[in-house]
């Protein structure tokens, strides 16, 4: 019989397989499943939604803990699609046991959060299981946001690929908090509400095509993703990818690939030529934005693949992260 | 894992390292480099130090792979 | 230390410098050099430096078997496997083999239905688990070359001071040496030189490898893992090659010395000793790998766990070809339609240094 395993919810190419084969083709909505966002007219509003659930283990890491990550990971759906983000719910499932205490620092984080980018979190929803029936924690968050850059979504070959950071910081830090593989590195999560960020290149440029964030599955399942949906070729040139030296040490020690780390306070975009250096510029103006890059070009719009060229000067095609990454030897 | 980049010996205690790759670190087991100093940059595999890397031939394989490129531009401006 | 930029500018003069020597090599003898590279570590970095690709149609270079779940018997593996149907018991592994498929599933499947698989970075990590619950059983899964070998006797000796009676080891290493002598008295395979395995030859030293020029008359260069040290050592064997010069190179001298890691190799073989070993594809070759010494049975998991073994089904996978360098990936039926990194069919698809995944991952490009 074939079950949920752990690597359907890494966001690789199994969770890819489950969205399209158990949700997508049931609820009909292909559109929107391409996007971290829904958009819908109501009214003479265009509207943004999306929904996301908050598993982490461990609730506290560095850089941040699971309430700052549901409020800023909502947020930053919201604004990869364009929209100012309005509107915030959160439902809790809390296990039996877990100290008050702690809740309310995830608590506090989550109003400190929110308030950066003056978003109000305006219900909610507690439900308490019995001990060993949930992992401490988890936090639903719903956002709706109103869209006040409508994306252009057409790409055209020459459009520039650019990252908000550097890659692989938030997956290195849960790795070194969990501290099963003996790592230790004071390198801190991304973790961030990406609003504001985003807002500045908005501002600069009319005509950004696309934005995600790459947050489960990392920058290469992300592009993956974008270079598919909508039948582009992307080339990365490898060494232009920003990767802290920490991070590259730490992947080094395990084998395991920075491209392929999760983030969660880092953007993607493409943006046309001609408007690279402006929104370069602005992105580099906010502290969360100053190790932007521009890394890659669109290459094609037909093909629908994702290379990386490397320092000899050859591509190779990159694809979604496929089971969970795991330490190996040899 | 195999394709291991130097790792350099921050604190040595009995039997295990403290070892630093770009300012990641982890506790490594010696007992195969039992003459490893603090300060040595040292091939690590599945949570052992294997080798101590002997810099000055780092230095060596570099210094020769300089000389055959500018040896080889040479050339190819002579030509 | 030099800069990134540097490395990449010397490494692209390097590969020019290969790409020429190839090509008189070519002039010279009519045909495409052939090179085997013997470790799985040194198929990924090849196909993830973009060296492979860069010299495709130069040099032809083919992936040895060097990848240690690749070359795993599908019966061990089944037995394996199947270790974990047993009550308290957790079984510890290496992260390539949780999702390699026996005949009836794979490991990363048993810890889905229930049972307690854990992933480790390191063996002696283990022992420590087997510290912590001392009313369950720990069996860690010994897979591994020479690089790996000493550090699961790591394990064994720390076990063995801390007197951790519920640690034990299910052990299917391999051996480089028997594996290479096969392949060369096969003939099956028309090689020039073999780029040797970096980090088994820091363990067993350079002068390991000798028999293979003193015996065959084949050349050989020990090189490291970056695109640098890998286009030296290629520039050295085809600078051997031309000259008709068997000899076997230390190209990795600041890592590898003549002897090798003397405490290493002292460790191996206080622990274990020399066994008969089935290979996938290639069958059961003599004192191929190494197994606990009968004294240290108390670590054994095959004493203390026997397991019946069964027949494996039969699938079209060509792994044991792949392997010996008979056939290159494609040439496989499954190859990237049955058989995938998703739903990985052979081992040489599964470990991601395995020949099948790294050109998959890698080489597939339309």
């Amino acid at each position: 019989m074939e079950r949920i395993t752990l690597a359907h919810g890494d966001g690789g190419e199994l969770a890819h397989k489950l969205i399209t084969d158990v949700f997508v083709s049931t609820f009909r909505n292909e559109r929107h499943a391409k996007f971290d966002a829904a958009t819908f007219a109501l009214g003479t509003h265009e509207l943004a939604v999306t929904t996301d659930s908050f598993v982490i283990k461990p609730i506290f890491f560095p850089g941040g803990n699971i309430g700052k990550l549901a409020v800023a990971g909502t947020i930053n759906d919201l604004a990869v699609v364009g929209a100012i983000p309005k509107v915030l719910t959160c439902s809790f499932i809390i296990e039996e046991g877990f100290p008050i205490r702690h809740l309310k620092t995830v608590v506090q984080s989550m109003a400190e959060e929110a308030k950066k980018t003056n978003v109000a979190i305006v219900a909610g929803d507690t439900k308490v299981v019995e001990r060993g029936s949930a992992d401490g924690l988890y936090i639903n968050t719903t956002g709706i946001g109103i869209i006040s850059h409508p994306l252009e979504r057409n790409m055209d070959e020459g459009d520039s690929v650019i990252v908000s950071g550097s890659v692989g910081d938030h997956g290195v830090a849960v790795l070194v908090a969990r501290g099963e593989l003996g790592l230790v590195s004071t390198i801190e999560s991304d973790c961030t509400s990406l609003y504001l960020l985003v807002a500045k290149a908005l501002e600069a440029s009319q005509r950004i095509r696309l934005m995600r964030d790459p947050t489960r599955g990392g920058l290469a399942t992300t592009l993956v993703e974008i270079c598919e949906d909508f039948g582009v070729t992307i080339e990365l040139e490898e060494e232009c990818i920003p990767v802290k030296k920490e991070v590259k040490g730490a992947c080094e020690l395990l084998g395991f690939d920075p491209l392929y780390l999760a983030n969660e306070g880092k953007v993607v975009m493409i943006v046309p030529k001609e408007d690279e250096q402006a929104v370069l510029d602005a992105l580099r103006s906010q502290p969360e934005g100053k190790d932007a890059a521009v890394i890659g070009t669109v290459r094609a719009t037909n093909k629908g693949q994702l290379l990386l060229r490397t320092p000899l000067g050859t591509t190779r095609r990159l694809y979604r992260l496929t089971g969970l990454m795991l330490p190996r030897i040899c | 894992m195999c394709v291991g980049v130097p790792a350099k010996v921050l604190h040595i205690e009995s039997f295990s390292a403290l070892v630093d790759v770009m300012g990641s670190q982890m506790n490594v087991g010696i007992i195969f480099v039992p003459e490893v100093k603090i300060g040595d940059y040292v091939i690590v595999h599945a949570g052992q130090a294997m080798s101590i890397i002997d810099e000055q031939y780092a230095q060596e394989s570099l210094e020769e792979w300089r000389k055959l490129v500018d040896a080889r531009s040479d050339g190819s401006l002579n030509t | 230390m030099l800069e990134v930029t540097d490395h990449s500018t010397l490494s692209q003069m390097l590969l020019q410098e290969v790409k020429t020597l190839a090509d008189r090599f070519q002039q010279t003898f009519g045909r495409i050099p052939s090179f085997m590279e013997v470790c799985g570590s040194h198929t990924m970095a090849l196909a993830r430096t973009g060296v492979k690709k860069a010299l495709e149609g130069y040099v032809r270079l083919i992936s040895g078997p060097g990848c240690p779940v690749c070359v795993t018997d599908q019966v061990t593996i089944d037995a394996m496997i199947s270790l974990t149907d047993g009550v308290n018991r957790i079984i510890c592994t290496f992260g390539d083999m949780v999702r390699v498929l026996g005949s009836y599933g794979t490991l990363m499947q048993a810890k889905t239905e229930g049972k307690d698989v854990r992933v480790v970075y390191s063996p002696v990590d283990a022992v420590r688990i087997a510290e912590q619950h001392p009313h369950q059983e720990v069996i860690f899964l010994g897979i591994g070359f020479e690089t790996t070998i000493p550090i699961l006797a790591a394990a064994v000796k720390e076990a063995e001071e801390k007197q951790v009676r519920n640690f034990s080891m299910w052990m299917s290493t391999k051996l480089v040496e028997p594996i290479l002598r096969q392949l060369l008295h096969d003939g099956e395979v028309a090689l020039d030189g073999f780029l040797l395995p970096g980090h088994v030859s820091m363990v067993m030293g350079r002068k390991h490898f000798e028999f293979l020029a003193t015996e065959y008359n084949i050349p050989a260069v020990i090189s490291g893992f970056e695109a640098l040290d890998m286009l030296s050592a290629l520039r050295h064997l085809l600078l051997l090659s031309l000259e008709q010069r068997a000899v076997v190179l230390n190209d990795y001298k600041s890592v590898v010395t003549e002897q090798g890691n003397v405490q290493a190799k002292y460790w191996m073989n206080h622990y274990f000793t020399l066994c008969d070993e089935a290979w996938r594809g290639i069958g059961v070759i003599f004192d191929s790998g190494m197994d606990f010494k009968s004294e240290y049975n108390q670590f054994n998991a095959k004493v203390k766990f026997p397991i019946p073994t069964r027949e494996p089904r039969r699938t079209k996978c060509r792994c044991g070809e792949v392997i010996r360098g008979l056939i290159d990936p494609p040439q496989c039926a499954l190859f990237g339609r049955a058989c995938t990194p998703l739903n990985p069919i052979g081992p040489c698809m599964v470990s991601s240094e395995g020949s099948c995944a790294a050109y998959y991952q890698y080489m597939r490009e339309e």
